[in-house]
C-alpha cells in the first residue's frame, strides 16, 4: 500500500497520509474547511457540522471522513456555504452571543467564523435563552450563555488533563455544559493551564481577570480571517 | 426633519409638544401647559428613563463594566469606560493614586481627546447653526450643511478637530467608539510612536482652531450680550470633580459644590462618599431621577454640571492659553459664578482649548508609550469611579460578590445631574418667549436651545433600550389627567 493517498480538491490534486481524516488532509494541502468542534488535538467531535464537504457527491464531515484514494471533494460550493451560514447562524440565535462587549471578542472563532462565512444576520428568530454562570472556581469561570456544545472541553478534559470534570447534562438545545460536581466549578481540580480551558473556541470557559488584556488590533482576528494560517501552508510536495 | 409639532386642545387648555427636540442626541420631549388665555401655565421636560444597563449588568463579571457600560451612549463612551475602570480599579484594590503612571496618563489622554472631539461636535456640528444664523433662522438653515455652505471653513475645523479627538480614542482604547483601553488596575497598551508623532504633527493646529472657536463664540456673544445673558438664564448651584489645588481636572479630583454667590457647599469630598452628599428625587412625572444635595435639600439642592459649572467651580486652568480665556471668562460676572445658561457654549469652547493643551503636554511625556501598565492589590466588595465627562460629572457605583459577580450598580449619568436646571430653563424660555405670543417654529427652537444648552445626551440619561413606548398626559391646573395617550419614542 502507498503511503501517499492521491484526491482531488476543488479540481487541485492533492495528497494524503493513511489515517488522516479529510480536514486534516486538506490542512496539509493549505486549504481551509471551516470547523468549530474540531481541534487538532483532540480525537475529532463531528457534532457541528461545520466542516461539512461534498464528497463524490455526498455531503460528509470532514473530520471524521478519512481522506481516501481517488475521492473528489467540493469544499466552497455555493450549497456548502449556505449550510455552513445556517449551521453558525443557529449558534448564535441558540445562546447569548454579544459580541461587542464579550472578552473573548477577536480572538472567538464562532465571531470569526461568521465573519469568514460573511454572516450580516441570523435567518432565525433569536431564543434568548436562560444560561448559567458558573462563578463559583477562583480561577475559572464558565459562562453558558456562550457555549456552543462543541465539546472540545469535555474531550480535552478526558484525553489530555485525563481527568473527567466536564460534561453535559440534558439533550438538544437543552443541552449544557457542566462541571462534573454537585458544587459545581467549585467542586472540581481545574485551572488555567488545564486543556479543558484553553480548547474553548469561545468565551465560554474564561480564566478570570485575563479580560481584555490583548488590545484591539493585537487580537488572533483582527487583521487575518479564521484558516489563514492554514492556507499559509505551502502544500506537501 | 425629525420635528413636528401637535397641538390638543380640551378644556381650554392647549398642549404644545416638541417631539423630539431635533438634534439633542436621543430623545426628549417638552411639555408646556397653558392656560385659556394662551399663557405658560406650566412646563416640564420629560426624559423617559429606563435603567436597562443597571439591571442587565448584574452577575455579569466586574471586568466586563468598562466595556459593557460605555455602550449607554454612542457620543461619550470613553467617560463611562473611564468612570467604570476606575470604580473598577478599586474592586481590585488600585486606589486612583496607585495606578502606574501609564496607565493614568494613557488614560487622560484617552478622555482628553474625548472632551476635544465631543466639545468639537456639539459646538461645530450641534450648536453652530443657532449661533451663526441666530435662533429665529428660517428651519432650513438651521443645520450644519448650511453652516458648510455659508462657513466652509468653520465647518471644515469642526470636522477635522473631532477627527483628531477620535484618533487619540483610537490610538488609546483600540478603536474610535467602544474600545477596550481601559481594564480594571489599568490599561491594555502603550501609546504607539507612529500614533504619538502623528498626534505631535497635528496637535499645534488644533490648539489654534480651539482657541479660534473661544474667539467666534465671544464674537456671536458681542453681536447681542444682553440678549446672550438673558437667555433662559437663572441662578443656581455647580458641582464638579476639581483637581489637586483647585485646578481644573476632567478625569480625576474631588466634589465640589459651590452656590451662586460662589460659596462653598461641599469642598474636598472624596467621590466615593458620594451618596452622603448627593440624594435622588423621584417625581412622578419623570423617569429621570433629579439629584439635589443632601445638605440644602431637594427643593434648593439641585444643580448644575457640565463646562459652566466646572469653570464655575474651579480656580485656575493648568494651560496656559485656557486659563487666559479663563480669566476673561471670570472676570465677565466679576469672579463671581456665571449663571447665564448660554455661556455653556463659552465655557466649552475654552474646555476645549484646554484638553488640547493638555493632549499637547502628554504627547511629550515618555510614560506614554512605555512603562508598567497593570497593577493589582487587594480586592474589595465595592467601587465608585467619578470622572468629568464632557457634559458633566458622571458617577459609577458597583458592589461586587465574592465570586467576582456584580450585584449592584449605580449610575448617575451629566444629564441626570443637569435634569432640573433644563426644566428651569425650558420654563424660563417658555416664559419669556411663548407667553401670549404666536407659537412660531422660531420660538420653539428658543425652548430646544435652552436644553441644547446643556448638550444633554438624552439616549445616555434615559438608558433607552430599543423602542420605550412613551405616555404623554394632559393635565389641568388641578393635576387631573385630562388626556393620556402613548406612542413609540423612535418617531
Ligand atoms: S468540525 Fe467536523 S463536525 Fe465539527
Amino acid at each position: 500500500m502507498s503511503d501517499k493517498i492521491k484526491f482531488l480538491m476543488e479540481g487541485k490534486e492533492c495528497t494524503g497520509k493513511p489515517g488522516q481524516s479529510i480536514l486534516q488532509a486538506a490542512d496539509d494541502n493549505g486549504v481551509y474547511i471551516p470547523r468549530l468542534c474540531y481541534h487538532p488535538d483532540l480525537k475529532p467531535g463531528g457534532s457541528c457540522r461545520v466542516c461539512t464537504v461534498n464528497v463524490n457527491g455526498r455531503n460528509m464531515a470532514a473530520c471524521t471522513t478519512p481522506v481516501a484514494d481517488g475521492m473528489v471533494i467540493l469544499n466552497e460550493t455555493e450549497e456548502l456555504r449556505d449550510l455552513r451560514r445556517a449551521l453558525v447562524e443557529m449558534l448564535f440565535i441558540e445562546g447569548n452571543h454579544y459580541c461587542p462587549f464579550c472578552e473573548k471578542s477577536g480572538n472567538c472563532e464562532l465571531q470569526a467564523l461568521a465573519y469568514r462565512l460573511k454572516i450580516m444576520a441570523p435567518r432565525f428568530p433569536y431564543m434568548f435563552p436562560e444560561r448559567k454562570l458558573d462563578a463559583t472556581h477562583p480561577a475559572i469561570f464558565i459562562d453558558g450563555n456562550r457555549c456552543i456544545q462543541c465539546g472540545r472541553c469535555v474531550r480535552a478534559a478526558e484525553e489530555v488533563d485525563h481527568k473527567p470534570i466536564l460534561g453535559f447534562i440534558g439533550r438538544g438545545v437543552a443541552m449544557r455544559i457542566k462541571a462534573g460536581s454537585s458544587k459545581g466549578l467549585a467542586g472540581v481540580e481545574i485551572g488555567p493551564e488545564d486543556a479543558c480551558v484553553k480548547v474553548c473556541p469561545v468565551g465560554s470557559i474564561i480564566v478570570r481577570e485575563t479580560a481584555y488584556r490583548t488590545p484591539i488590533g493585537k487580537r488572533t482576528y483582527d487583521h487575518q480571517p479564521i484558516g489563514s494560517d492554514i492556507e499559509a501552508r505551502a502544500p506537501e510536495s | 426633519m425629525n420635528e413636528f409639532v401637535s397641538r390638543i386642545r380640551e378644556r381650554n387648555m392647549k398642549k404644545l409638544v416638541i417631539d423630539p427636540v431635533t438634534r439633542v442626541e436621543g430623545h426628549g420631549k417638552v411639555t408646556i401647559i397653558m392656560d385659556d388665555q394662551g399663557r405658560v401655565d406650566r412646563t416640564r421636560l420629560h426624559i423617559v428613563e429606563f435603567r436597562g444597563f443597571e439591571r442587565f449588568i448584574q452577575g455579569r463579571p466586574y471586568w466586563e463594566a468598562p466595556v459593557v457600560v460605555q455602550r449607554l451612549c454612542g457620543i461619550c463612551p470613553v467617560s463611562h469606560h473611564l468612570a467604570a475602570a476606575k470604580a473598577m480599579d478599586l474592586v481590585v484594590g488600585v486606589g486612583p493614586e496607585e495606578l502606574s503612571p501609564t496607565a493614568e496618563k494613557m488614560r487622560r489622554l484617552m478622555h482628553y481627546g474625548q472632551m476635544l472631539q465631543s466639545h468639537a461636535l456639539h459646538f461645530f456640528h450641534l450648536c453652530s447653526p443657532d449661533l451663526l444664523f441666530g435662533f429665529d433662522s428660517p428651519v432650513l438653515k438651521r443645520n450644519v450643511l448650511a453652516v458648510a455652505q455659508e462657513f466652509p471653513e468653520i465647518a471644515k475645523q469642526g470636522i477635522f478637530m473631532r477627527r483628531f479627538g477620535q484618533e487619540i480614542i483610537r490610538a488609546t482604547a483600540g478603536k474610535k467608539i467602544h474600545g477596550t483601553g481601559a481594564i480594571p488596575g489599568g490599561i491594555n497598551k502603550h501609546l504607539e510612536t507612529a500614533d504619538r508623532d502623528a498626534f505631535r504633527k497635528d496637535i499645534e493646529q488644533m490648539i489654534e482652531w480651539a482657541a479660534a472657536a473661544v474667539g467666534l463664540v465671544k464674537q456671536v456673544h458681542g453681536k447681542n450680550p444682553t440678549y446672550f445673558d438673558n437667555f433662559g438664564s437663572f441662578p443656581s448651584n455647580h458641582l464638579s470633580l476639581v483637581g489637586k489645588d483647585g485646578a481644573l481636572d476632567f478625569y480625576h479630583g474631588t466634589l465640589r459644590a459651590i452656590d451662586d454667590q460662589g460659596h462653598k457647599i461641599i469642598d474636598q469630598v472624596d467621590y466615593t462618599d458620594y451618596l452622603r452628599h448627593i440624594g435622588e428625587e423621584v417625581r412622578s412625572w419623570s423617569y429621570m431621577k433629579f439629584p439635589f444635595l443632601r445638605k440644602l435639600g431637594k427643593k434648593l439642592g439641585w444643580y448644575r454640571v457640565g463646562p459652566l459649572a466646572r469653570l464655575n467651580t474651579c480656580d485656575f486652568i493648568p494651560s496656559p492659553l485656557a486659563q487666559k480665556e479663563f480669566e476673561q471668562f471670570r472676570a465677565y460676572t466679576n469672579g463671581k459664578p456665571n449663571n447665564f445658561t448660554l455661556h455653556y457654549h463659552w465655557a466649552r469652547m475654552i474646555e476645549m482649548l484646554h484638553s488640547a493643551e493638555v493632549i499637547k503636554q502628554l504627547l511629550a511625556d515618555k510614560d506614554l508609550t512605555a512603562g508598567e501598565l497593570l497593577r493589582r492589590g487587594k480586592k474589595r466588595g465595592e467601587g465608585v469611579g467619578v470622572v468629568e465627562a464632557p457634559r458633566g460629572t458622571l458617577i459609577h457605583h458597583y458592589k461586587v460578590n465574592e465570586n467576582d459577580q456584580i450585584k449592584m450598580c449605580n449610575l448617575i449619568v451629566s444629564t441626570t445631574h443637569n435634569n432640573e436646571p433644563m426644566n428651569q430653563a425650558v420654563a424660563r424660555v417658555a416664559g419669556q418667549y411663548l407667553d401670549r405670543q404666536q407659537i412660531t417654529e422660531g420660538l420653539l427652537n428658543h425652548i430646544e436651545v435652552g436644553i441644547r444648552a446643556y448638550d444633554p445626551c438624552l439616549s445616555c440619561a434615559t438608558h433607552a433600550l430599543g423602542q420605550m413606548p412613551l405616555q404623554v398626559e394632559l393635565e389641568n391646573s388641578r393635576g387631573e389627567v385630562i388626556q393620556r395617550a402613548e406612542r413609540g419614542s423612535g418617531a
